[in-house]
């Protein structure tokens, strides 16, 4: 049984078919999604965590169905994600973004709250030193109490990857972590997701443009084009695909993309 | 170290003052602002935290004393600043902008209302009203109906946003006021527009006079609402709230449980209003739909963004501003010009007397109001005291 599987995953948005009968699968290490811009990367990110509702297929993760749970229920049987226009909690510190990421996590009633139960002052300055060891990881420990707003493009990116990770998740979704970073912040971060899977045993799901990424860090590369998965395998297999290059470049002499399936 | 001595100094001179002038609007504010002063000078917390207590557990009610009339604005202040920080909860935590706020302080006063007075006769037979220890028993009643109330709105509104979930609490607000309208037939439980009375009172402690025994309740009310406040704001769930207010997609998806948490918050704003609902509507003695327009929601929302949205010092001191604007500056402010007018006092040759009725002082009350709101939001729009965070982005 996969960690993690989708099967036949369909989704239309009015007479747009986003996603048709994709099918996906991830075992462990690190898995990429690629694909021209509406291939249907991020529309297959919102179905996985329960933002959108799939027309059709079915998803599991270890074996438990997840259509149909609602995306913080998902967040706490282990998958999270980054988004890719970021989207953090602008008005919040660093560390208070890593903290909210840490709710599926807390087991306190409101009456801990309102007493300052003993269990509830431990369970805060647990969380604390989690949310910390976390922004340490990302290298931003000395950020942590700067407001995520006034974080310059690359830390808000890396501060979102600590939110990611404060649930605990075995299933990391990384929605174009590198765009807009050079190639050397690129490879840092390449570099910080290696030792993630390779410490924590995390698998991650990417969607990347960066292809110097994608082959350098993938260990399974999946293409999507126009809502269909059009070719899977090892990096250099797709590489070499020649739906591939067709996709990415066009068909030679058959004229504008969009004319193929009109 | 200066402030030390001077805070001390502010508030027994401005004591003194109010003991010399009892009837002075001037020298009450004063002794407000000196409150001010201390709880934002530089001494020892320790200091500032007895002054404080000092000031409104002694002097204020021995203020009372000599002019009872600021003893009741003062317990109306308190009243406000629990109404504020439950607001507070859900507009500036969660970010959920509820227009109908008033319709929990409502939900409060009623409860009592009905129970509390021979009024409750007419729908269950005898045995009514309640004795006044009741009283007691329905500050938690009045709480839980409210806090439920609040889940019955939240339930309905929880996919709306913005603008759409402000209309909708503004029309809940008003369906509220409207029952209680008409809600004397075919069964009267609220007696319509007419209102209920008398609505008993509890006994006091120690014998104490109600103006004083209202203000000390208020006050344990608010400070208990402040502590629970701050609880629930340095908290998973406080952060909870925030992170809906600042993206609710993010998080959804970071495992904040949306609906279970905007409940949450609809419940704990309102369950603050039903509490001072109650002791609202003993102290009045007689309540009527009257004292829950849509103006009062708006004018506690005002109280909220005057002071700072999301800031709990911002609720209090928005609160008592707006509190004491309409119940003493701008009064004052009208009977001044209005005993100007009387006098015939003349300004660059124009006799005041001869202003027309249109022009009458006591109209412009609301303006000033308005218009002082709108200097507010141009020139200081984070509000009195802006919540921490707030404060670092605007202030840049």
């Amino acid at each position: 049984m996969a960690l993690f599987e989708a099967r036949r995953v369909t989704k239309r948005f009015g007479g747009l078919t986003a996603l048709h009968r994709v099918d996906f699968a991830l075992e462990q290490g690190i898995a990429s999604i690629i694909g021209p811009n509406g291939a249907g990367k991020t529309t297959l990110f919102n179905i996985f965590t329960g933002l959108y509702a799939a027309d059709d297929g079915s998803v599991t993760f270890r074996g438990q169905p997840l259509l149909g749970l609602r995306p913080d229920q998902i967040t706490a049987l282990g998958i999270c994600r980054t988004f890719q226009n970021i989207r953090l909690f602008s008005n919040m510190t660093a560390i208070e973004n890593v903290l909210v990421g840490m709710n599926s996590r807390i087991a306190l009633g409101l009456w801990d709250v309102l007493s300052h139960s003993r269990r509830f002052r431990r369970t805060e300055s647990h969380l604390a030193a989690r949310a910390i060891a976390l922004l340490d990881r990302v290298g931003l420990q000395a950020n942590a109490n700067a407001v995520a707003r006034s974080l310059p493009y690359g830390d808000r990116r890396r501060l979102e990857l600590a939110r990611a990770l404060a649930p605990e998740p075995a299933l990391l979704l990384l929605d174009e972590p590198t765009a807009g970073m050079t190639q050397g912040e690129a490879g840092t971060l390449m570099r910080l997701l290696r030792g993630l899977v390779a410490d924590l045993g995390l698998a991650i799901i990417l969607i990347e443009h960066n292809m110097r990424v994608v082959m350098e860090v993938s260990d399974r590369v999946t293409v999507l084009d126009h809502g269909e998965k059009i070719a899977e395998g090892s990096p250099r297999e797709v590489q070499e695909n020649v739906r591939v290059i067709e996709a990415y470049l066009g068909t030679r002499g058959a004229g504008p993309r969009g004319a193929r399936r009109a | 170290m200066i402030q030390v001595p001077l805070s001390v100094g502010v508030v027994a001179v401005s004591a003194l003052a109010v003991a010399m002038f009892p009837r002075s609007v001037l020298v009450f504010l004063l002794f407000q602002g000196s409150l001010l002063f201390v709880y934002r000078a530089r001494i020892p917390e320790r200091l500032r935290w007895s002054l404080l207590a000092a000031a409104l557990l002694v002097l204020m009610p021995v203020i009372g004393y000599f002019n009872s009339y600021y003893l009741e604005v003062a317990t109306q202040v308190g009243i406000f600043v629990a109404l504020a920080l439950g607001l507070n909860i859900v507009v500036g935590l969660a970010g959920l902008l509820d227009l109908g706020y008033v319709a929990f302080f409502a939900v409060g006063a009623y409860s009592w209302a009905i129970f509390g007075s021979p009024h409750a006769n007419i729908i269950l037979g005898g045995g009514f009203p309640l004795a006044g220890w009741w009283f007691y028993v329905f500050l938690l009643v009045g709480l839980a109906v409210a806090a439920t109330t609040g889940i019955l709105l939240g339930l309905p509104v929880l996919r709306l946003h913005g603008d759409y979930l402000a209309i909708v609490t503004l029309g809940f607000g008003e369906v509220i006021r409207v029952l209680a309208n008409n809600l004397d037939k075919p069964i009267n439980f609220t007696n319509g527009p007419k209102g209920i009375t008398p609505i008993s009172r509890p006994p006091t402690p120690f014998g104490l006079p109600y103006g004083e025994y209202f203000y000390f309740l208020a006050l344990l009310i608010v400070v208990a609402v402040v502590i629970v406040n701050r609880r629930l704001e340095d908290s998973h769930i406080g952060r909870a709230w925030e992170a809906i207010r600042e993206d609710e997609v993010a998080a959804r998806a970071m495992g904040v449980p949306l609906v279970r948490m905007k409940l949450m918050a609809f419940a704990c704003g309102a369950s603050f209003a039903g509490v001072m609902g109650v002791l609202f509507s003993a102290k009045q003695v007689f309540i009527n739909p009257e004292s829950f327009t849509f103006l009062e929601s708006i004018g506690v929302l005002a109280m909220v963004i005057l002071g700072g949205m999301g800031s709990i010092p911002g609720a209090v001191v928005g609160a008592t501003v707006v509190t004491v604007l309409n119940l003493q500056v701008l009064k004052g402010f009208s009977l001044w010009l209005n005993e100007l007018k009387n006098a015939g006092v003349t300004v660059l040759g124009y006799s005041l007397a001869d202003l027309p009725t249109q022009f009458e002082p006591a109209k412009y009350e609301r303006m000033v109001f308005g218009v002082i709101l709108v200097l507010m939001m141009i020139f200081r729009p984070q509000g009195i005291f802006p919540a921490r965070r707030r404060q670092r982005e605007l202030g840049g």
